[in-house]
C-alpha cells in the first residue's frame, strides 16, 4: 500500500537525513541549538523597527527570569510568588554601581547576578522547611517589603526618580535598541543553554527527586536542604540578571519597577508557558509583553470607554489564567509536546519514522496523591 | 505613654480583621488544602455590593445581611465551578487559578464601579471612646469589630468540635476517600466549608471597608497579613487564626509606630520567618507525623 | 513513546521553524498598530496637514488611579472642542493616553511606542515622577517634547533636558507658600509635617523648611504610598503625643482621608494646613464621609465630610470648582457637559478633571503660538518665548522661559468653609472655599514668597461660546 504523496515526505524517508543526528552530549547539543537560535534570532532583529527590537529584548530578559523560575518551582518544587524582589536587588546593584564607579559592564551584569543569589540564600534557608503555601506566602511578603526599602534610604537608592542606568555604546551605526536587544538576547541564549546542561545533569535528576518526594530522596542519599538552596540560589541569579536587563531596558531603576503583580506575574507566565520547561519559558515571555497590548487593541476595536478598556487587559489577563490552568495546565509548550506527539503518531502510519520526543526537563508540580512519571 | 496606648489599640483592632480573613483561608484550607489567594478580593466585590446596595437607600442591616450571605453563595459557586475541577492535581494550579479570580475580580470591580473615590460607612460611630478623660483610639466600631469577630470565630469552634455536620466536616478534609466510603457527602461538605469562608471574607470586608480607601484594590494588602496570620497560627487552626492575627496586627502596628509604615511589609516577613523557624507548621497545628 | 536520547536534527530544525514563524507571525501582528500611523509632512513625525498625533501615559488602573484617570479624559474633551471648531492651523488633535499603572517599566515600553511606532508629535501630559524620570533621558535624546508634566517635581526644569517642562506649581513652591502662611499666622505654635515618603512629600517639606523655623517643628511623620491600605493611626497618635497644633500635609487624597479619620477618631482636631494635591473636595470628602454610620444617606455623609473639613487651610492655582460666579469655572463645565457628557455625569467637574482642561487649553495655546510650520524644536521654543502671555484659568502666568521649564509658581491660600457656597458634582454636595491670602508666587530656590500684582486671565469668548 503506497502511502499518499505528502510534501517532505520523501525527505522524511531518506536514509542519509534519518542519519543526521545531534551529538548525544548535552552541552555540544545545547550550544549547537542556541548557536541555530541566535542565528534565526540575529536575522529577525535586523530585519525589525527598533520599537520591536526593544520588545524582542524585553522578551528575552523575561526569558531569564522565567527560566530561573520554572526550574525553582517547576523542576525543584518550590512555588515562589517572589521573584520580583530578587529582580529588584539585581536591578539595584547594577544601577549602584553604574552610578558610583566605572567597572567594566559584564562585571556590572555579574554583581546582580551575585547579589541577587546571596538574596537566594538569605531566602533559600529558612525556605527548606516550608511546604508549598507556606513558602508562596513567605516570598509573597518578600516582594512586598524589599522595594519600600529603596525607599526609605532615598538618598542611597534615588528614590522616586531612580538610579539611571546607561548601556554601553552600540558599535558603529547599530540603532540603541537593537544593541540593547542583542545583549539581552545572548544573556538569556547563555543562561538557558546553562540551565538546559544543569537539568540534564546529576542536578537536574536531584532537583526533580527532591520534588517528587523528599523522604525517598533523603534516603537514597541526597542532601535535600543543600539541593534546595541551591535551586533557590541559581533561580534568584537568573532574577537578579533579568532585573539588571529589566533597569536597562527602562533607563532607570526604581521601586516603581517591581510591584507585587510583577512577582504574579512572573509565576503566571511561567505557568503559562509550561511549568518546568525551559523552550515553554520563551512563549511565557511572549505573553508577558505582548498581552497587554493584543488586549488594548481589541478593547479599541469593540469601541469601549476608556474605564472600561482599560480594566478589560486585566480582566482578560485572569480568565486566561484560569481557563489554562483548568483546560491546559500543562501550558503552551506542554501543548506543543502533545501535538508533536499526534503529528508522531501521524507519520508512524505514513511509514515515516518520525524522531521521538526526547524527554526535555519537564513535567508539572507533582501532588502528594498523583502517581509520578519516571524521570 | 499615651502613644503606646493607641498604638496598641490600633493594632488590636486591626488584628481582629486579619483574624476574620485569616479564618476564612484557614476554613478553605482545611477543607481542600488549597490557599485562597482571591479571598480579600472576594470580600472586596461583595462590600462594592454592599456599597450599590446602601446607594439605592437600603438599610445598613439589611444590606449587612444580605451581603454575608451573597458571600456564602459566591465561596460556594467558586468551588463548584474553578475549584473542583483541579481536585488531586499539582498543588500550584489552584494557586494561579486562584490568582486569576483575583484579578478578574479587580477588573470587574474597576469595570462597573471605576476609579472614584467614595466612602463606606461604618456599622457604628469610629469616634474613639472615653476612658478617664482622654478618648482613646478604640471607638464602638471597633468594639464590634471585636465581638463580631469573636462570634464568627466561636461559631465556627462550636461548628466544628460539636455538631455532626462539623465532624462529617473535619473527615471530609481529613481524609476524603474514607469518609465516602461511609456515606459523608464530601463534594457537598467542601462546597459548605468555601461558602462559609465566603462569609467570614465578606464580613472582613465590611469591617475594613470604613477605615480604607474605598478602591478594587482595598483588601489586597489585608490578605497579605491575613495569609501572614493564617501562616504563623498554623493553615489549619480556627484558634491559630485569631491569635495569629493579633500577633500580626500588633506587630505591624509597633513597627508602623515606631519604625514607619513603609516598613510594615519587612516586620511581618521577619515575624513570618522567626515564626516558621521556630515551628513550621505554624504555632497551633498538629505536629506532623511523617509517613515514610 | 520509547524514550530516545538522541533528537535529530529534523526535530531540532522543524521546531526552531515553528517557532520562528510562531514568533514572526506576532511580532508582524504587532508591529501593525491598530491606530493609523501618520504620514509625516516636510518630515515631522506625527505632523500632517490635517493632524497632529500626541501621545501620553497615564495611570487608569491600579492603585494610583483613582482621580487621576479622570485627566486625560478631559484633556480630551478641549481637544474635542479644538477639533470642532476647525482646529488648530487647520490641523486637528488626536490624542492618545495609554496605561501604565503607574510602573516605570511599563511607561518606557509605552513611550517608545508612541515615538518609535505610532510616531507622536510630542508627550503631552503624561503622568508622575517616577514614571516620567524614566522616559525624560529617552524622549531628549530622541528630540521628542516632554510637556507638561504632570507631577510637581523639582526635577522637570533641568538644562540638561531641554525638552521637558513641567506645569502644576512645583511641590517645593507649595510648601514655601503654605509655609509662609503658617509662619505669619500660626508663629509659636507647635508645627507637625506629615508628608508622602517620596519626591513629592520631601520637596513639600523641603519648601516648607525653608519659611518655617526649625524649632517650631516637633514631629515629622511619613507614610509609604505603596503600602498604604488603612488608617494613618500611628503616625496621627505621634502627631497628637508630640503635641503638634499645626499639621502641615503632603498626601495624596486617599492618605488625606486616612489621617483624618483617625484624628477625628481620638479627638484630635490640630490645624490642617494641606497641599492642593490631597485637598480637592469632591475628591476627599466621599472618603471622609465613612464617618457616619450606618449610612444615614449622602446628605448625612457629606455633612460628616463638610464638618471634619471645615477649617482646612490649602491652596489654590485656579478657581476652584465651588467657586461657581467665576468665569473659567463656567466655561470649563460647559466644555465638559458638551464635550465629555460621560465624564461630566460621572464625576462632575472637580480638581482632576480642571486640571484636566486648564493643561490641555495651555498645550493648544503653544501650539498656536508655535505657528503654521510646526516642528518639535519650534514648538519648545513658542513656550519657552511666549508662555508668559498664555491665557490660563491660572492666578498668576505661566513660567516658562529660556531657563525656567516650570508652569506655575504661584497660588493663593484659601480656607475650606462651610458657609462658602460648596462645590455640587453627581456625586453630592461638597464644602467650598475662601481666600485667606492674595496671590502669592516664589520659586523653588531662595526667592522669599512675594505677593503678585498682576492681573488673571479672562477667558476668551471663543472659549465662552461653545456649542
Amino acid at each position: 500500500m503506497t502511502p499518499p504523496a505528502v510534501p517532505g515526505l520523501a525527505l522524511g524517508r531518506a536514509r542519509w537525513f534519518r542519519r543526521l543526528r545531534l551529538p548525544t552530549q548535552p552541552l555540544a547539543r545545547h550550544m549547537i541549538l542556541a548557536l541555530c537560535g541566535a542565528a534565526v534570532l540575529y536575522v529577525v532583529t535586523s530585519s525589525l523597527s527598533p520599537y520591536n527590537d526593544f520588545e524582542v529584548g524585553e522578551i528575552a530578559l523575561y526569558v531569564i527570569a522565567l527560566s530561573g523560575l520554572s526550574l525553582l518551582t517547576g523542576v525543584n518544587g518550590q512555588i515562589s510568588l517572589g521573584h520580583g524582589a530578587f529582580m529588584a536587588v539585581g536591578a539595584y546593584a547594577t544601577a549602584l554601581l553604574m552610578t558610583h564607579t566605572h567597572l567594566n559592564f559584564l562585571l556590572e551584569l555579574l554583581a546582580s547576578i551575585g547579589a541577587a543569589a546571596i538574596l537566594g540564600l538569605v531566602i533559600g534557608i529558612p525556605a527548606t522547611r516550608l511546604k508549598g503555601p507556606y513558602l508562596a506566602g513567605m516570598t509573597l511578603l518578600l516582594a512586598l517589603a524589599l522595594p519600600p526599602i529603596a525607599d526609605k534610604w532615598s538618598t542611597t537608592f534615588g528614590g522616586d526618580q531612580g538610579l539611571t542606568t546607561t548601556v554601553p555604546a552600540a558599535p558603529g551605526t547599530t540603532n540603541p535598541e537593537e544593541w540593547l536587544a542583542w545583549i539581552q538576547i545572548m544573556g538569556a541564549l547563555i543562561v538557558v543553554v546553562l540551565l538546559a546542561n544543569l537539568l540534564r545533569s546529576r542536578f537536574g535528576r536531584t532537583f526533580r527527586a527532591v520534588r517528587d518526594d523528599e523522604i525517598a530522596a533523603s534516603l537514597a542519599g541526597i542532601h535535600v536542604a543543600r539541593t534546595k538552596v541551591i535551586a533557590f540560589v541559581i533561580s534568584a541569579g537568573c532574577a537578579g540578571l533579568a532585573g539588571a536587563f529589566l533597569g536597562l531596558s527602562t533607563g532607570v531603576v526604581n521601586t516603581g519597577e517591581f510591584p507585587l503583580t510583577l512577582s504574579i506575574q512572573l509565576l503566571a507566565a511561567m505557568v503559562l508557558g509550561g511549568t518546568g520547561t525551559l523552550m515553554g519559558m520563551w512563549w511565557g515571555a511572549v505573553l508577558l509583553v505582548y498581552l497587554p497590548q493584543w488586549s488594548t487593541s481589541l478593547s479599541g476595536d469593540f469601541n469601549l470607554g476608556s474605564g472600561a478598556s482599560a480594566y478589560l487587559a486585566t480582566i482578560i489577563f485572569g480568565v486566561v489564567l484560569i481557563v489554562a490552568m483548568i483546560a491546559a495546565p500543562t501550558g503552551i509548550q506542554g501543548g506543543l509536546r502533545w501535538a508533536w506527539g499526534r503529528i508522531s503518531v501521524f507519520g508512524s502510519r505514513l511509514g515515516v519514522s518520525t524522531p521521538s520526543v526526547s524527554e526535555g526537563p519537564g513535567a508539572t508540580l507533582h501532588g502528594p496523591d498523583q502517581v509520578r512519571n519516571s524521570g | 505613654m499615651g502613644l503606646f496606648v493607641n498604638i496598641t489599640l490600633d493594632g488590636l483592632a486591626n488584628g481582629m480583621i486579619f483574624a476574620a480573613l485569616a479564618l476564612a483561608l484557614v476554613l478553605i484550607f482545611r477543607a481542600t488544602r488549597i490557599v485562597n489567594f482571591a479571598q480579600g478580593a472576594m470580600g472586596m466585590i461583595t462590600t462594592f455590593i454592599a456599597s450599590s446596595l446602601l446607594g439605592r437607600g437600603v438599610a445598613y442591616w439589611w444590606a449587612f445581611l444580605a451581603v454575608l450571605a451573597i458571600g456564602f453563595v459566591l465561596g460556594a459557586l467558586v468551588e463548584r465551578v474553578l475549584i473542583r475541577p483541579l481536585q488531586g492535581k499539582s498543588e500550584l494550579n489552584p494557586v494561579i487559578v486562584t490568582i486569576g479570580l483575583l484579578v478578574v475580580l479587580e477588573g470587574v470591580a474597576g469595570t462597573i464601579y471605576g476609579n472614584s473615590s467614595r466612602g463606606f460607612p461604618a456599622a457604628y460611630s469610629q469616634s474613639g471612646l472615653t476612658v478617664g478623660h482622654t478618648k482613646i483610639a478604640f471607638s464602638h466600631f471597633d468594639v464590634f469589630i471585636l465581638v463580631s469577630v469573636l462570634v464568627l470565630m466561636i461559631a465556627t469552634l462550636v461548628l466544628f468540635r460539636a455538631t455532626s455536620l462539623g465532624l462529617r466536616m473535619r473527615a471530609s478534609a481529613f481524609s476524603g476517600e474514607i469518609s465516602r466510603l461511609l456515606g459523608v457527602r464530601v463534594g457537598l461538605l467542601l462546597t459548605l466549608g468555601w461558602a462559609l469562608a465566603g462569609v467570614a471574607g465578606s464580613l472582613a470586608g465590611l469591617l475594613v471597608a470604613p477605615t480604607s480607601s474605598f478602591s478594587p484594590y482595598f483588601m489586597d494588602l489585608v490578605l497579605v497579613y491575613a495569609f501572614t496570620a493564617a501562616v504563623i497560627g498554623g493553615l489549619e487552626s480556627p484558634v491559630g487564626a485569631l491569635i495569629g492575627g493579633l500577633i500580626t496586627g500588633l506587630s505591624i502596628s509597633y513597627v508602623g509606630g515606631y519604625l514607619g509604615s513603609g516598613l510594615q511589609p519587612l516586620g511581618a516577613l521577619v515575624l513570618l520567618m522567626v515564626a516558621l523557624m521556630a515551628r513550621p507548621e505554624g504555632i497551633f497545628a498538629r505536629p506532623p507525623a511523617r509517613r515514610v | 513513546m520509547r524514550q530516545s536520547s538522541h533528537t535529530s536534527i529534523g526535530r531540532a530544525l522543524v521546531t526552531g521553524a515553528l517557532g520562528v514563524t510562531l514568533g514572526a507571525t506576532l511580532l508582524a501582528a504587532c508591529s501593525s498598530s491598530p491606530k493609523a500611523t501618520t504620514t509625516t509632512t516636510a518630515n515631522v513625525p506625527g505632523v500632517t496637514a490635517t493632524s497632529i498625533s500626541i501621545g501620553a501615559t497615564v495611570p487608569l488602573t491600579g492603585p494610583a488611579a483613582p482621580g487621576y484617570d479622570e485627566i486625560a479624559p478631559a484633556m480630551d474633551a478641549v481637544f474635542g472642542w479644538v477639533n470642532a471648531h476647525g482646529g488648530v492651523d487647520g490641523r486637528k488633535i488626536n490624542y492618545t493616553y495609554l496605561d501604565d499603572g503607574y510602573n516605570p517599566a511599563n511607561t518606557a515600553t509605552l513611550t517608545r511606542k508612541l515615538v518609535l511606532q505610532d510616531n507622536i508629535f510630542a508627550d503631552i501630559g503624561s503622568l508622575g515622577t517616577p514614571t516620567q524620570a524614566a522616559v525624560q533621558g529617552f524622549l531628549n535624546t530622541q528630540k521628542v517634547p516632554q510637556l507638561f508634566i504632570e507631577s510637581g517635581c523639582n526635577c522637570w526644569s533641568d538644562p540638561t533636558y531641554p525638552y521637558s517642562s513641567g506645569w502644576q506649581p512645583p511641590y517645593t513652591v507649595e510648601g514655601k507658600i503654605l509655609g509662609s502662611y503658617i509662619k505669619a499666622n500660626f508663629a509659636g505654635k507647635k508645627v507637625g509635617y506629615l508628608y508622602q515618603g517620596d519626591e513629592f512629600g520631601n520637596d513639600f517639606v523641603k519648601g516648607l523648611d525653608m519659611e518655617i523655623p526649625s524649632a517650631s517643628v516637633v514631629s515629622r511623620q511619613s507614610y509609604d504610598a505603596a503600602t498604604l491600605a488603612g488608617p494613618l493611626s500611628n503616625q496621627i497618635a505621634a502627631l497628637k503625643a508630640a503635641g503638634a497644633q499645626v499639621v502641615a500635609m503632603a498626601t495624596i487624597p486617599a492618605a488625606t482621608a486616612l489621617a483624618m479619620l483617625p484624628a477625628a477618631a481620638i479627638g484630635y482636631f490640630p490645624q490642617y494646613v494641606i497641599s492642593n494635591v490631597g485637598a480637592d473636595t469632591p475628591t476627599v470628602g466621599p472618603l471622609l464621609s465613612s464617618f457616619t454610620s450606618k449610612g444615614g444617606g449622602s446628605a448625612a455623609q457629606a455633612k460628616a465630610a463638610t464638618g471634619l473639613l471645615n477649617g482646612v487651610i490649602t491652596d489654590a492655582y485656579f478657581a476652584p470648582e465651588a467657586d461657581v460666579s467665576n468665569p473659567w469655572v463656567q466655561v470649563e463645565k460647559k466644555l465638559l457637559q458638551d464635550y465629555a457628557p460621560s465624564l461630566y455625569a460621572k464625576s462632575g467637574l472637580d480638581g482632576n478633571t480642571q486640571y484636566g482642561i486648564a493643561l490641555a487649553y495651555t498645550f493648544v495655546q503653544a501650539l498656536q503660538a508655535a505657528g503654521k510650520n510646526l516642528t518639535r524644536a519650534g514648538l519648545v521654543a513658542a513656550i519657552a518665548a511666549h508662555g508668559k502671555n498664555f491665557v490660563t484659568p491660572g492666578f498668576v502666568p505661566l513660567s516658562y522661559s529660556s531657563t525656567v521649564h516650570f508652569g506655575f509658581q504661584g497660588s493663593e491660600v484659601i480656607k475650606l468653609s462651610s458657609t462658602a457656597p460648596p462645590a455640587v458634582t453627581p456625586t453630592g454636595s461638597w464644602i467650598g472655599s475662601t481666600p485667606v491670602t492674595p496671590v502669592e508666587v516664589t520659586d523653588i530656590g531662595s526667592a522669599p514668597v512675594t505677593k503678585y500684582t498682576g492681573s488673571t486671565s479672562t477667558p476668551p469668548t471663543s472659549l465662552v461660546s461653545t456649542s
